[in-house]
């Protein structure tokens, strides 16, 4: 493990930062794509282009008042929300954002990851069960059942590259694709990895979690003000952090398409040129897949609930595991016999 | 390589405080006036009809069950992904009859609960 040429406490404020404020860019992106792509205006009166639009509405949040109902456990009710923002803000602490440029590199920073990612089913759970109605249990239960699901393919396609980088460290993930790219020796992995990762972040198509026509608000129905805003920002959070670990995963991190081969080329390791390099590449791929989880929002109608199991676990899940035996035996005969 | 862990306890505790900041605020700077009618459970404008907590599908228990069984088995694929060029053919093979084990419990699951997991044969 190299030492980070910048203090990790420097890099976690920035990414803290960073992640805070993309999820509110992220909602002025989703309004002005959907806008676009329904062909209305979206938001512009609040600000140049609307751009003030996010600031507006956490205001109109804050200054709403907060319900908590009678009827439901007042505890749980007022913790659930905390669950689904930490998870998605500690998960930024494997996420290697350039050349030395990560908080921390565990050795185990996969397994944290899938750890980290299965406890923001117990926010969701715990907020649709302490709300005492009926529309927030059948969104609770149906939002565990739907992540839990998608737990599984996700867990198999990461599975899949830990074969190539033969490490559990997301650093070791990114390096191993300095040649080539997750996506190109491992296509089906990535195509699995998007879906799950849609479904985890309960994003369109997968969104019958929050199903407006049948359960009203789903988990969320009973929460009101900056709770109800911690969900929102939860989302957004996740859409981000979801479109990271595929960049990480799948499209090699900070590494441009076959940098190995043209490595002299690029500025030394080390320097501020590769940092400023390294993070504007890792950023516009985020920014790139961010835009297609807003994309496929707009463009795909919602699954119904036996629809979205049997493609989790007839579909995905044969599939990824199929996946994995193929790519582990190419890549043992190529390792006993060549 | 145990202080490779403390940035994650600095930002738990980071992440922690900013949002329960978030949730005490609305509290502290919005406005509270409590009803009887405002505190009832929405639904949809009536009355509530009994109470939410009543017995629930057992698909969703199943569903739990099956997520158990399958997570442990892929976690223990991970060790020997990270390890399996040294480990050699034999623990291929034996990996391999896993993998087929793991599968035909797949198969079996789908086959027996496809009821309970509201998979149907055509699923248009």
């Amino acid at each position: 493990m190299e030492a980070p040429i910048i203090s990790s406490y420097i890099i976690l404020g920035a990414a803290l930062f960073v992640l805070l404020n993309s999820a509110a860019v992220c909602v002025y992106a989703e309004r002005r794509i959907a806008a676009f792509i329904q062909n209305r205006v979206g938001p512009n009166r609040v600000g140049p282009f609307g751009l003030l639009q996010p600031i507006a509405d956490v205001v109109k949040l804050i200054f709403k008042e907060d319900v908590t109902p009678s009827y439901g456990n007042r505890i749980l009710h007022s913790v659930a929300p905390l669950i689904p923002v930490t998870t998605a803000l500690m998960t930024v602490a494997v996420i290697p954002f350039g050349d030395g440029l990560f908080i921390t590199d565990l050795n185990i920073g996969i397994l944290y990851l899938l750890a980290i990612a299965s406890l923001g089913v117990y926010g969701v759970t715990m907020a649709g069960w302490a709300s005492n109605s009926k529309y927030s249990l059948l969104g609770g239960l149906r939002a565990a059942a739907q992540m839990l699901s998608y737990e599984l393919p996700m867990g198999m396609a990461i599975a899949s590259m830990v074969l190539f980088s033969m490490s559990l460290s997301l650093v070791d993930m990114v390096n191993a694709q300095i040649y080539w790219w997750g996506i190109f020796v491992n296509p089906i992995g990535f195509i699995i990895f998007t879906i799950a990762a849609f479904a985890e972040a309960n994003r369109s198509p997968f969104d019958l979690v929050e199903a407006e026509q049948e359960l009203v608000g789903g988990f969320h129905t009973e929460y009101s003000s900056m709770k109800f805003g911690m969900f929102f920002l939860a989302e957004y959070m996740h859409v981000v952090i979801g479109s990271m670990l595929i960049t990480v995963f799948f499209l090699g991190g900070y590494h441009l398409p076959f940098a190995g081969y043209y490595a002299h080329l690029l500025p030394e390791a080390g320097t501020l040129a590769k940092a400023i390099l390294d993070i504007s590449v890792f950023g516009a791929k985020v920014a790139f897949m961010v835009f297609v989880f807003i994309w496929v929002r707009w463009t795909i109608p919602r699954f119904k609930y036996n629809q979205l199991m049997s493609l989790g676990w007839a579909r995905l899940l044969p599939l990824s595991i199929a996946n994995f035996v193929i790519i582990a035996f190419i890549l043992m005969m190529i390792h006993e016999f060549f | 390589m145990l202080e490779a862990y403390l940035p994650i306890f600095v930002l738990l505790g980071i992440a922690l405080f900013l949002a329960i900041v978030l949730a005490i605020l609305s509290r502290v700077i919005g406005p509270y006036r409590p009803s009887a009618t405002k505190l009832r459970p929405y639904e949809s404008g009536m009355d509530p009809v009994g109470d939410a907590k009543e017995r629930y599908s057992i698909s969703f228990y199943m569903v739990a069950m099956e997520f158990i069984v399958f997570d442990l088995e892929i976690i223990f694929i991970y060790p020997w992904a990270v390890r399996y060029k040294e480990l050699g053919l034999g623990t291929f093979f034996a990996v391999m009859v896993f993998i087929l084990i793991l599968t035909l419990g797949l198969i079996y699951t789908l086959k027996k609960e496809s009821k309970n997991f509201q998979i149907s044969k055509s699923t248009n």
